[in-house]
């Protein structure tokens, strides 16, 4: 479905992103694992627009998606929950679900799209008129999750949805994603919860300061005794663990 | 929660107003024994200007709101509005309500020509080149006018309908002071409107709190900034054209002063929210206009009302009166 290949990205005068190739198939979770600053979100902002690419290329269902602008990028089915959440803090709950199908026609769709993610999330419909900013770390992933989902996505990127929440909530969270695969969307999600994500991942690839290191079903990859060492806090690799 | 505190910031701020207003009259008919249709008449006024001042702050705050940016050519163009008028009125001899809808309709193409070469090129860049840019702009117009135009003053022609002064129990005003607040309340309520109940206005003030996500939700930015600054340009074109009727004379500076003032209004009301924007210039019309009329021997300082007001602001609640800081969970 996405196939990146030798994408190269500068960010901020360095090359965050070095020829790095993945393909994400249709229908599967994609895991995209890595440290801090190894490059993972440069790489979901180039697909999505956000950010410039140097050079590479980017297909989208055999279509090169390479420097579009991010909204005709949306518009062929691709959305991004981004890293922080970023929901709409001056918005209503039910104003952020309302824009993220800000492309649709379909209003009937729309509805039932709305009632979909209500069900998937229902602290969502209790809090429906405040506004966004108020709510807890959670609830704003959630919201930002289903404004995403809104856009009846065909491939939905998922910048580290885990970040800063409860283990219990992230539980929740995990669980929402293996759902919203079975409806039919292609996951591309980016963690540094190794562990949680590559349990849940139909494949996975390893970034290193911009390079993807290795790749292979999640569960290689868990197995996978440098993945082991680095990632997953496993004993003998603590000095190298990622904390 | 947080927008019934809100509601009730503007409430309390309403009702600190007209209090002092009360207590102005009862200053005003005791210690200077000022009858009360005189009052009425100077209340009238300060309306009236007031609302013209509301109409340009709301220009302020909006781009403010999307850009987070002052965008200082906003007096200048309120006064490209006003020979805007001139040109219809006095050259091509149009009826006024048809001069009226073409100032309004021609003055946004300034707005959205200024948004396009002077702000849309430095989108990424740093805040103080865009600030920069604006008081370019802001100069541009103001030479631009001086060349074309010429720096001796126009007149505008006079509009009976709107000029015609009418007595109700021995007050005397002009039609045009009725007007304009009813105008200005009108335009208000359907912008709000607008604002908070349109996919647009979802997507406006989406775009104000983060221009990324909006466009990963497939919103057109340029589009919503361009809408803007075409929201803003004719608010201040509708302003050009009823000052034009109370205050003839044009000349090309004369965007400068109200255009600060605005300003000021914006800020004093709370830069970023509309009705803030409509409150600070009711505040600062009303107060220039009572201050000249119960103090007479320092009416020489009326522009300095503003100032002073922006400096004590700035000090007590520099959110100015309904702005709040967003308080946010991280």
């Amino acid at each position: 479905m996405l196939k990146v290949e030798n994408l190269v990205v500068n960010y901020g005068g360095i090359t965050a992103i070095n020829n790095i190739s993945f393909d994400v198939p249709d229908k599967q979770i994609v895991a995209l694992i890595g440290a801090n600053g190894a490059g993972k979100s440069t790489t979901l902002r180039s697909v999505i627009g956000l950010t410039k690419p140097k050079s590479g290329s980017i297909e989208y269902n055999g279509e090169s998606i390479y420097g579009l602008d991010s909204q005709l990028i949306v518009s062929k089915g691709i959305t991004l929950t981004p890293e922080g959440r970023r929901i709409f803090a001056n918005l209503t709950v039910l104003e952020n679900i309302k824009i993220g199908a800000y492309l649709r026609r379909d209003e009937d769709g729309v509805k039932s799209d709305q009632k979909w993610v209500y069900e998937l999330f229902p602290i969502l419909e209790k809090r429906s008129w405040q506004m966004a900013g108020t709510l807890s770390g959670g609830e704003q992933q959630m919201l930002a999750v289903a404004r995403a989902l809104m856009s009846r996505p065909k491939l939905l990127m998922m910048d580290e949805p885990s970040l800063g929440l409860a283990p219990i909530i992230v539980n929740n969270i995990f669980a929402i994603i293996k759902e919203i695969n079975k409806n039919g969307v292609t996951i591309l999600l980016i963690e540094q919860n190794a562990n949680m994500a590559l349990k849940i991942a139909d494949k996975g690839y390893v970034m290193e300061t911009g390079k993807i290191t290795a790749a292979g079903t999640g569960e290689e990859l868990l197995n996978d005794p440098h993945v082991k060492a680095a990632y997953l806090g496993a004993a003998a690799g603590k000095k190298k663990g990622r904390l | 929660m947080a927008g019934k505190i809100l509601r009730n910031n503007l409430a309390v701020a309403v009702l600190a107003i007209l209090l002092v207003i009360l207590l102005v009259y009862v200053y005003a008919s005791t210690a200077i024994k000022m009858p009360g249709s005189v009052f009425l008449q100077h209340l009238t006024n300060g309306l009236s200007l007031g609302s013209l001042f509301a109409l340009i702050a709301i220009g302020y705050t909006m781009v403010y709101t999307i850009l987070s940016m002052i965008n200082f050519a906003h007096g200048d163009i309120f006064m490209i509005s006003l020979y805007f008028a001139f040109f219809t009125l006095s050259v091509f001899n149009m009826p006024w309500v048809l001069a009226f809808v073409c100032v309004a309709a021609l003055t946004p193409i300034v707005g959205i020509l200024i948004e396009r070469f002077a702000y849309r090129p430095l989108r990424d860049a740093p805040k103080n080149s865009v600030l920069i840019s604006a008081i370019g702009a802001s100069f541009l117009l103001e030479n631009a006018a001086t060349y074309l135009f010429g720096g001796r003053p126009k007149v505008l022609p006079d509009i009976p309908l709107l000029s015609r002064v009418i007595s109700i129990h021995s007050v005397n005003f002009q039609v045009v002071s009725i007007v304009i607040p009813i105008l200005t309340f009108a335009i208000l309520i359907a912008l709000i409107n607008f604002i908070n109940h349109t996919k647009t206005g979802i997507a406006m003030r989406a775009v104000a709190k983060d221009h990324e996500i909006a466009r990963v939700m497939g919103v057109n930015i340029n589009r919503i900034i361009s809408l803007t600054f075409i929201i803003g340009s004719s608010l201040a074109a509708v302003g050009g054209f009823m000052w034009g009727t109370r205050y003839p004379g044009i000349t090309p500076m004369m965007g400068v002063m109200p255009g600060l003032k605005c300003f000021v209004a914006a800020v004093v009301g709370g830069i970023g929210d509309i009705k803030g924007a409509v409150m600070g210039g009711f505040i600062l019309g009303l107060g220039e206009i009572l201050i000249v009329a119960l103090f007479p021997n320092i009416s020489g300082y009326r522009d300095a009302f503003a100032f002073i007001l922006l400096i004590i602001i700035l000090l007590v609640k520099p959110t100015g009166i309904l702005g709040s800081k967003a308080r946010e969970k991280v």
